[in-house]
């Protein structure tokens, strides 16, 4: 015990997972380039996949915050259809047809707002029940996730809410860039923001390493981690908006395969699952790849087999993934443990 | 007798006792036999599954992909039949799903038993996985004209009971799950290789210790799981006189939030047949009956819900008063 | 004379260039009680983990029941009925108490199922072999400490047990308790078992056993019967010649305010009527046995055992510590007593460790942390204490026991307490290091902060302190001046009951 190892800096796993991230990323990209010529590099295809990636992108920054902590929040999708449900509700009840007819200048807001508040609700609902009752997140949060779903349920009874009103939002790009990507690069450098250069994301950083020892150094364990799960409520409620302003509807079981891509993406962008370690940039990188993988594969796929069940393919492919980068991660492990 | 009645299980008996009353006494209906038939038609599918799940969270992890093991085995097995052996009765059927089950559990164990690796993203991950390929490589339409032997054992009655209107049914699948259960009691409560799943769940550096091999038995949890699993997609294929490769997936949460209710502990070592027994018919009675006393079928998600929250916080917080006032004895 | 079962002889071991034991040769009798005495980190949990096997000896031979073995296996070692009890009885707290004491029996039988009236049968056999009472049917998890501890020997013995080694088994035992214990132990004795003890409690050392083995820096010092010891020649052993420290003299002035004043302090089952004060420049030391009280009320102070009566005074004003953030408020720092789980984030870095109190306030432009800031502040506290590193962005773990302590240190002294508490600040830490921080601590006090160090290190108290407190059953007993006293004496006061 406490023999001092003199190895200088072994390469540093957490440090050097972006850069490893970024040539995987380059590779495929230029892979599929090559394979699929102009199909997939191309203006067009890039625009196409740039509409695509802001949904699920965002929604990986809410596991990404409770994953840090050590925890995970599975609700974060039920919270974006309840709060994507809020939004389209109050905006077809006040400006849709038959509506009050309140102005739009005044209704987008309102929506804004309910949504965000109602998944600042889930959010904290979700940090009590981890934080303060102590649930076992995964628990937690799998009640929780039902509990949003099926509270969508009772408000639409089933069907999809329609409302096109957010469509510029979905559809809208400023100097040529998608809205939803600005809303994906705002988040990734606020996060950056948060996690680098504030008291809070040191402190969750912290608290995923090692929390005895977080509340042996003063750090509020029930503070911390009420505001990681509430943030990561309010990234699903704008995760949520993006869905409705994309799809122009709000439905209960929207975007039930986006809990096994989000923790793919964390996975794969070198976040630790038992806590305290990773990176926006490994997350944004991730992001990427999985974007690229999911048309390439897609476009690989229709030409190989030329069947629409092509689509499931990548259902496939994830779960594998996610199992092979595992694997990948610990034999990385492993061998640096053996190396100190 | 003392080991069967802890007070976690009077407690869920006594509010299926109430629950019961409250909605009998609205409703009649809820006590005749065809409603008690329906109800046991319900939670033949569930209590196959739970069983598996409870073993699973009792050994400390958790499973999420026992859902597309099943319907994964339930539509091979269906084309099987079908293209191969359309003379083979429905034993054959049930043994051909059993395999297919074992097989894909043993995948689960592989990753979660060689590399250790935690079993909530192994099993999102095979989810995702077998149902990727059931879909993309064997099938995505629903077989509508399953095989004469599906059919005969979908149209069997074990009881029948004549009513004013038609007659009640009691499947003979309730056998199946009955069966389950017995053997899964045995297993857990008599053989050592149950009372492995208990150690490892309770401790699982004195399990090593003591001489246990606990990747072997991980082997065993993830492999019989999906077996039962197979047995489970099978039933429910059958009870439906159809094979969807869409169906099934989706239940898993009502399994657990029926599992956990029983007084399985996510934390291992905890959990018992007979606690999960009655937490599956408190979940099918909130889920079928609430209709009856006039609350609408939307609601059946938030009462999963707050099932699993109920079923997790009160013990939870309990655990927590307890550390609060016994924090020294933590000392090093 | 006695049958040996364990003899080694010349056993030589190190870890990575650190040497651990160096010539120890033990015989270990059948049918006698030996104890292990030694102060931290003297070698001799080494010693037991080579005879269990779980550890391979460099050099030397090791002889069990007659067999040499070249390569000693922990199955081995089982085989030949050696039983470690561990302090955390390695018990399944979920499973009943009969069951966890046939499990391994039956487990090792190769039994393929369970035959609940054999297990109870199994279980009834061993408990009445030490004559106690135990529910069989209860779960271990409700089971005391004691209890536990019997249904680890009962286990032990239905796997033959012919040598059973226990690791401090009476420190969390009520008096009773050890009385219950030592009647079972001398009746498996009387049958030929053999006992390994290791224990601080000298007396009870010198009550229970028949051969005492004394280990210091490594070695064994110091064999022989029972009979040829007193308590002040084990201390003199266990201690040896140390390097001379200059005592830290300082006489508290009755007319100065206290830093801290404690009065009739209480928490249920641990502390009662606890009442203290200490002033700045002051180094209180708190002595006691392991379930004394001593952590506990580092702990009550600290803010994380809540306190059920008393009141606590903070220069001179009322201070209410219901949480860590209020003892941090009002300005009281704690080292705690297992540096790798409560101390540090060990996969860290150093620098994120040094920070982890201040980061709140190296804040620049926009309130944002300012990185300049907070790399001053970790160079400047790897300077001044002089932290052994290459790159403050190594994790804390790849840093040696001595230097990890100081970072933990650091980590408080940068946000400036008024009140340090240090439990067991030099435990596992090489001797130069130990001196060292016993000047910083000294400096500190010198410097205006009050220190409370809690300890059982008697040369470390006595050098460091001025004033020392002894606390027994949860109170204090006794108040100690280091210069009216001797580590005799103070050893004597210690394990007295």
């Amino acid at each position: 015990m406490g023999q001092s190892t003199k190895r200088p800096v072994w390469s540093l796993a957490g440090d050097s997972q972006p850069l490893r991230l970024l040539a995987i990323t380059l590779l495929i990209f230029v892979g599929f380039s090559l394979v699929l010529g102009d199909k997939f590099f191309s203006i067009r295809n890039l625009q196409s996949m740039a509409v695509q990636f802001p949904e699920f992108g965002i929604l990986a920054f809410a596991i990404m915050i409770t994953m840090l902590t050590g925890g995970i929040d599975l609700s974060i999708v039920g919270t974006a259809n309840l709060s994507a449900i809020a939004a389209a509700l109050l905006l077809t009840r006040l400006s849709g047809e038959g509506g009050a007819g309140v102005a739009l200048e005044l209704s987008i807001p309102l929506a804004m707002v309910a949504a965000l508040a109602v998944a600042s609700a889930c959010g904290l609902l979700n940090g009590l029940l981890v934080a303060r009752a102590g649930i076992t997140p995964i628990l937690a949060t799998l009640g929780t996730s039902s509990l949003y779903t099926g509270l969508s349920y009772v408000i639409t009874g089933g069907p999809a809410i329609t409302t096109t009103q957010l469509a510029f939002i979905g559809n809208g790009a400023v100097a040529g860039v998608p809205i939803p990507v600005i809303v994906f690069v705002v988040l990734a450098v606020v996060f950056a923001v948060l996690l680098n250069r504030t008291a809070f994301g040191f402190n969750v950083y912290m608290l995923g390493t090692n929390l005895r020892a977080a509340l042996f150094s003063g750090i509020d364990d029930v503070k911390v981690l009420m505001r990681a799960y509430w943030l990561a409520g309010v990234i699903a409620g704008i995760a949520g908006i993006i869905f409705l302003a994309r799809v122009n509807s709000a439905k209960p079981e929207y975007g039930s395969s986006f809990i096994l891509l989000t923790v793919l993406i964390a996975i794969l962008g070198g976040i630790r699952y038992t806590g305290g370690f990773g990176t926006v940039a490994g997350l944004v990188l991730s992001v990427l790849t999985i974007q690229f993988l999911s048309t390439g594969l897609n476009m690989l796929m229709l030409e190989l087999s030329g069947s629409s069940a092509a689509i499931f393919f990548r259902q496939f492919a994830w779960g594998g993934l996610l199992l092979a980068v595992m694997v990948v991660n610990d034999y990385v492990e492993r061998r640096r443990q053996r190396a100190i | 007798m003392s080991r069967l009645f802890r007070s976690n299980e009077v407690l869920v008996a006594a509010t299926i006792v109430l629950l019961s009353l409250v909605i009998g006494l609205n409703n009649p209906t809820f006590f005749s036999v065809g409603n008690l038939f329906d109800l046991l038609r319900s939670s033949v599918v569930m209590g196959i599954f739970a069983m598996g799940v409870l073993i699973v969270i009792v050994s400390g992890g958790i499973d999420v992909s026992f859902t597309a093991i099943a319907v994964f085995a339930l539509y091979s097995t269906t084309l099987i039949l079908k293209q191969s052996l359309p003379d083979a009765s429905i034993g054959v059927g049930f043994a051909i799903a059993a395999g297919i089950g074992l097989g894909l559990g043993l995948i689960n164990a592989f990753f979660i038993a060689q590399f250790r690796l935690p079993t909530l993203i192994v099993s999102l991950g095979t989810l995702s996985m077998f149902h990727g390929f059931l879909l993309f490589a064997i099938g995505n339409q629903i077989i509508r004209d399953v095989p004469a032997a599906m059919e005969a054992f979908a149209r069997s009655a074990l009881i029948q009971v004549p009513l004013t209107r038609g007659v009640a049914n009691l499947h003979p699948a309730i056998l199946i799950t009955l069966g389950t259960i017995v053997l899964v009691w045995l297993l857990l409560n008599y053989t050592m290789l149950g009372r492995g799943v208990y150690a490892l769940g309770g401790a699982r550096e004195a399990a090593e210790r003591a001489g246990f091999n606990v990747p072997r038995i991980q082997y065993f949890i993830y492999g019989f799981v999906g077996l039962l699993s197979g047995v489970a997609g099978m039933t429910f294929g059958s009870l439906a006189r159809q094979a969807n490769p869409q169906d099934i997936v989706g239940m898993e949460l009502n399994v657990i939030a029926a599992v956990v209710l029983g007084g399985a502990q996510l934390t291992g070592g905890r959990g018992s047949v007979l606690g999960s027994v009655l937490g599956v018919i408190l979940v099918v009675i909130a889920s079928n009956s609430l209709v009856l006393i006039g609350v609408p079928t939307v609601w059946q998600r938030v009462v999963i819900g707050l099932i699993i929250l109920i079923g997790t916080g009160l013990p939870a917080l309990q655990a927590r008063r307890v550390r609060q006032q016994g924090y020294h004895r933590v000392e090093a | 004379m006695a049958k040996p079962i364990v003899r080694l002889a010349g056993i030589h071991k190190s870890f990575a260039g650190v040497r651990a034991l160096q010539d120890v040769s033990v015989t270990l009798e059948e049918g006698t009680v030996h104890c292990l005495v030694g102060e931290n980190g003297c070698g001799k949990s080494t010693l037991i983990k080579i005879i269990a096997g779980v550890y391979p000896r460099d050099s030397g031979t090791v002889e069990i029941g007659g067999t040499l073995y070249e390569r000693l296996h922990p199955i081995d070692s089982i085989r030949e009925g050696i039983q470690v009890i561990y302090q955390d009885f390695s018990l399944f707290p979920n499973l009943t108490v009969s069951e966890n004491i046939a499990l391994n029996e039956q487990l090792a039988a190769g039994r393929k199922f369970v035959n609940w009236a054999h297990v109870r049968r199994v279980a009834q056999d061993a408990i009445s072999q030490l004559e106690v009472h135990l529910p069989l049917d209860a779960r271990v998890d409700e089971m005391s400490v004691a209890n536990k501890q019997l249904i680890a020997i009962a286990k032990a013995l239905r796997q033959n047990a012919r040598l059973i080694i226990m690791d401090e088994p009476t420190s969390a035992l009520t008096e009773r308790e050890i009385r219950t214990l030592f009647t079972v132990i001398g009746k498996l004795q009387r049958r030929g078992i053999a006992f390994l003890f290791v224990s601080h409690k000298l007396n009870e050392v010198l009550e229970i056993s028949q051969s005492i083995l004394v280990m210091r820096n490594g070695q064994v010092v110091s064999a022989g019967q029972v009979s040829e010891y007193d308590t002040a020649r084990l201390i003199y052993e266990m201690t040896g010649q140390r390097i001379a420290e200059n005592a830290y003299e300082f006489t508290p002035d009755p007319g100065q305010p206290a830093l801290l004043r404690v009065r009739g302090l209480a928490v249920p089952g641990v502390l009662q009527d606890v009442s203290f004060a200490l002033q700045a420049h002051e180094i209180v030391g708190v002595t006691g046995l392991l379930g004394s009280g001593r952590t506990e009320l580092a702990l009550a102070l600290f803010g994380m055992l809540p306190m059920t009566a008393g009141d606590i005074e903070i220069d001179g004003k009322p201070a209410q510590i219901r949480s860590v953030q209020d003892a941090i408020a009002h300005g009281i720092g704690y080292v705690p007593e297992d540096r790798l789980t409560e101390g540090l984030f060990l996969e860290q870095s150093i620098g994120r460790n040094v920070v982890v109190r201040t980061i709140e306030t190296l804040r620049g432009r926009l309130g944002l942390t300012d990185p300049l800031q907070v790399q001053r502040q970790i160079r400047d506290w790897v300077t001044s204490l002089r932290i052994k590193t290459a790159d403050p962005d190594l994790p804390v773990k790849t840093l040696s026991g001595g230097n990890q302590q100081r970072v933990v240190v650091a980590k408080w002294l940068a946000s400036r307490p008024h009140l340090m508490i240090l439990n067991g600040p030099t435990v596992g830490v090489d001797i130069g290091s130990k001196n060292e921080l016993h000047e910083l601590i000294k400096r500190l006090a010198r410097a205006g902060m009050g220190l409370l160090v809690i300890s059982d290190d008697i040369p470390e108290l006595l050098q460091t302190c001025n004033r020392i407190l002894l606390m027994r059953n949860g109170t204090i007993v006794e108040e100690i001046l280091p210069r009216q006293t001797n580590e005799n004496a103070l050893a004597a006061k210690l394990i007295e009951d």
